[in-house]
C-alpha cells in the first residue's frame, strides 16, 4: 500500500446550527483512505457517519457548518474548491451511492439517458459513445446491456442499485462513497452486489468509503474500519483488529448486540445504553 | 408438541390476479403456532412472508386451505367470532414511526385497546393496568404515558406497540420485521422483550424476518420461504446447522459472517449458481422429504 493517502480528513468538525444551541455532529475526526482501499465507517444512526460522507462531496447544506478541519483529496482541499472545480470534482473524482440509491434514478428517463446525462456533461460524449460506455458499465454489474432501453421501474431493487453503481463508475472515479448501499436489500442480493464491488475495486483500483451499521458485513468487505460514537471516531483499525481485538468499550458492545448465527446463541447482554 | 396449536394454517394458498398472469403469493402453506413458542418465517422480499402474515391477520382470505383458531375455522365463512379473533391475534409492524397515531398520547394509545379488549377493566384498575403494561415493556409510566409518539425513539415506540398488543390481551402476536428499522443497539432489547413475553405470558409468536441470526435468537421453529412456498421447515437449530434445500443453503451462506472475507475464494457466491438456485426454487415443489425428526424439506415431485 502506498503511503500517500488518496483522501485525508483532518480534524473535521461539523455543527448543525440550531436556534438555541448548536449540535456537534462530527467532532474532530481524522481519517485517511489510501488508493485501492475499502474503508468502513460504522456506528448507529445519528453518530455523524453520513454527515462525513456528505462533507467529503461538499454536499452538506445549511444548517450544517464545517467549523474547522480539512478534507484533502490528492493533496487539494475540497473545502477550497470553487463552483467550477467542484463540478469537475464530483463524479470525476468522488462518486456517491446513497442509502436508498435505487430510488435515486429518474423514473421517467430510460437507463441509457441517465448514463448519457453524466457522460455528455463531463466527457462531452455523443449518444452513441454514451451507449457504448453504458453497455460496458452494465456488463460490469451483471446487467444485460440490452436492458438500457428500459425504465427504472422495470428493474428489481437490487438491479436498480447495481445500475446506480454502474453510473457512479462510468467516469472511473478514484473514490466511491457508499452510504448504506445495501441496507434495503435482502442478504443474497446484498452479497452479490458487494462481492461484485470487491472484484471491481481490485481490477480497477478505486477506493471505497463504506458506511453501514452491520459490523459483520463490514469486516468481510473492508480493509480498515473506523467506529463512530456521537460524532467522534472512537476507534480505528484493520478489520482484523476490530473483529479480534476491539479496544474501545463501545466497539465491544456493538459486537455484543449482534445475535450470531454460529456459536452460543444466548450470551447476549441487555440493550446498550 | 402434543398440545393443540392456537392457530394453524392448513394447506393455505393465495393467488393475486387471474388466469395466466396470476401470481402465486402463497402456495400450500401449513404451519402451527403454539402458546409460548415462536415460529420464524424467513425469506427474501417478495417471497410471500407478509402474505402469510396477512392471512393470519385475516386481512386476506385464503383461496384454498383452512385457517384454524383453536381448531375452529377462522375464515370469513367460519364459526370463530371475528371480535374474539382480533382480541387474540395482534400485530407488530415493521415501521414504528408509522404505526402509532401521532395525535394521541401513549396513555390514550394503550387505553383504547384496553377498553375494547378488556372492557371489564375500568377507572383506577385501567390506570394500574396501563402502568403495568408500560413497566412490562420497560418504559417508565410516569414520564412516557403523557408523551406523544414523536417524543419517543424508534425502540421506545416499538415497545409501546408491544404494550398495545398486550393491552388487548393478545395470545398470538404476529411481528413483521419488528427490528429492521431500529438501531442495532436497541434491536436486542426488543428481541429480549419478545422472548420474555413468550416465556412469561405464554403468547405464541409468528416472527417474520429476513435476518436468520435474529430468527435463531427468538424462535424454536423456522420456516424458510421462497417464491410463495415453504421450501424447508423444522427446529431452528436443525435447519440452520443441517440445511437441505439449496435455497436455505444459499440464504445461510449469504449471511454476513466476519470470519470469511470476500477475498477468500471459497466464500464467493457464483452469480450463475445463485440464478440457477433461484430459478429451480421457483418451480412447484410438491414432494415433502422428512430429513429428521421435526425437519422437512420440499423438492420437485
Amino acid at each position: 500500500m502506498t503511503t500517500v493517502p488518496l483522501l485525508s480528513v483532518q480534524n473535521l468538525t461539523i455543527d448543525y446550527i440550531g436556534a438555541q444551541a448548536d449540535f456537534r455532529a462530527v467532532d474532530d475526526v481524522t481519517l485517511e483512505i489510501f488508493p485501492g482501499e475499502v474503508f468502513g465507517l460504522a456506528g448507529e444512526s445519528g453518530c455523524g457517519k453520513s454527515t462525513i460522507a456528505y462533507a467529503i462531496n461538499r454536499l452538506h447544506k445549511p444548517p450544517a457548518l464545517i467549523r474547522h478541519g480539512r478534507i484533502l483529496f490528492e493533496g487539494r482541499d475540497v473545502l477550497d474548491l470553487d463552483e467550477k472545480a467542484l463540478k469537475e470534482f464530483r463524479w470525476h473524482k468522488v462518486a456517491m451511492v446513497f442509502q436508498s440509491a435505487m430510488n435515486s434514478l429518474n423514473p421517467v428517463l430510460r437507463v441509457e439517458s441517465q448514463f448519457h446525462d453524466l457522460l455528455k456533461r463531463h466527457r462531452g460524449y455523443s449518444k452513441a459513445q454514451s451507449r457504448e460506455r453504458a453497455a460496458e458499465m452494465l456488463r460490469l454489474v451483471d446487467i444485460p446491456p440490452e436492458r438500457m432501453r428500459d425504465y427504472p421501474h422495470q428493474f428489481s431493487g437490487g438491479m436498480r442499485q447495481r445500475i446506480v453503481i454502474a453510473i457512479c463508475m462510468a467516469l472511473d472515479p478514484k473514490l466511491v462513497v457508499m452510504d448504506e448501499p445495501t441496507t434495503a436489500l435482502d442478504v443474497v442480493v446484498q452479497r452479490e452486489i458487494l462481492q461484485r464491488i470487491d472484484e471491481l475495486r481490485r481490477n480497477r483500483g478505486f477506493s471505497v468509503l463504506f458506511i453501514t451499521h452491520d459490523l459483520g458485513l463490514m469486516v468481510q468487505f473492508c480493509d480498515r474500519i473506523g467506529i463512530m460514537l456521537r460524532g467522534s471516531l472512537v476507534e480505528q483499525g484493520t478489520s482484523e483488529q476490530i473483529y479480534h481485538q476491539p479496544q474501545h468499550e463501545y466497539t465491544k458492545r456493538l459486537w455484543a448486540s449482534f445475535p450470531s448465527l454460529h456459536g452460543d446463541p444466548i450470551k447476549l447482554e441487555r440493550a446498550l445504553g | 408438541m402434543a398440545q393443540e396449536p392456537i392457530i394453524a394454517l392448513e394447506c393455505v394458498s393465495k393467488f393475486f390476479g387471474h388466469g395466466e398472469k396470476a401470481v402465486r403469493a402463497a402456495h400450500d402453506i401449513s404451519c402451527a403456532l403454539h402458546p409460548g413458542r415462536t415460529v420464524a418465517l424467513v425469506g427474501e422480499s417478495g417471497s410471500g412472508k407478509t402474505t402469510c402474515a396477512r392471512i393470519v391477520m385475516r386481512e386476506y382470505q385464503p383461496d384454498s386451505g383452512r385457517l384454524l383458531f383453536r381448531g375452529n375455522d377462522a375464515t370469513d365463512t367460519g364459526s370463530v367470532c371475528p371480535k374474539e379473533y382480533r382480541r387474540a391475534v395482534q400485530m407488530i409492524f415493521q415501521d414504528p414511526f408509522a404505526s402509532l397515531n401521532p395525535a394521541h398520547t401513549v396513555d390514550y394509545i394503550l387505553r383504547r385497546p384496553l377498553a375494547l379488549g378488556q372492557p371489564h377493566v375500568k377507572g383506577r384498575a385501567a390506570d394500574e393496568t396501563i402502568a403495568d403494561l408500560l413497566r412490562r415493556v420497560e418504559l417508565d409510566p410516569g414520564t412516557v404515558a403523557r408523551k406523544h409518539p414523536h417524543e419517543l425513539s424508534g425502540g421506545q415506540r416499538q415497545r409501546v406497540n408491544i404494550a398495545r398488543t398486550l393491552a388487548v390481551g393478545a395470545q398470538v402476536i404476529v411481528a413483521d420485521e419488528p427490528t429492521s428499522m431500529l438501531d442495532v443497539s436497541v434491536r436486542l432489547g426488543i428481541l429480549n422483550l419478545l422472548n420474555e413475553m413468550k416465556r412469561d405470558i405464554g403468547v405464541a409468536l409468528l416472527y417474520i424476518t429476513h435476518d436468520l441470526a435474529t430468527a435463531r435468537y427468538v424462535a424454536e421453529d423456522i420456516l424458510v420461504m421462497y417464491a410463495g412456498q415453504i421450501v424447508e421447515w423444522g427446529a431452528v437449530d436443525q435447519v440452520l446447522t443441517n440445511p437441505q434445500h439449496p435455497y436455505t443453503r444459499l440464504l445461510l451462506s449469504a449471511v454476513p459472517n466476519p470470519e470469511i472475507r470476500f477475498d477468500n475464494p471459497g466464500a464467493r457466491l457464483d452469480p450463475r449458481e445463485v440464478e440457477t438456485i433461484r430459478r429451480e426454487a421457483r418451480h412447484l415443489q410438491n414432494r415433502v422429504v422428512e430429513v429428521g425428526p421435526n425437519h422437512f424439506t420440499r423438492c420437485p415431485a
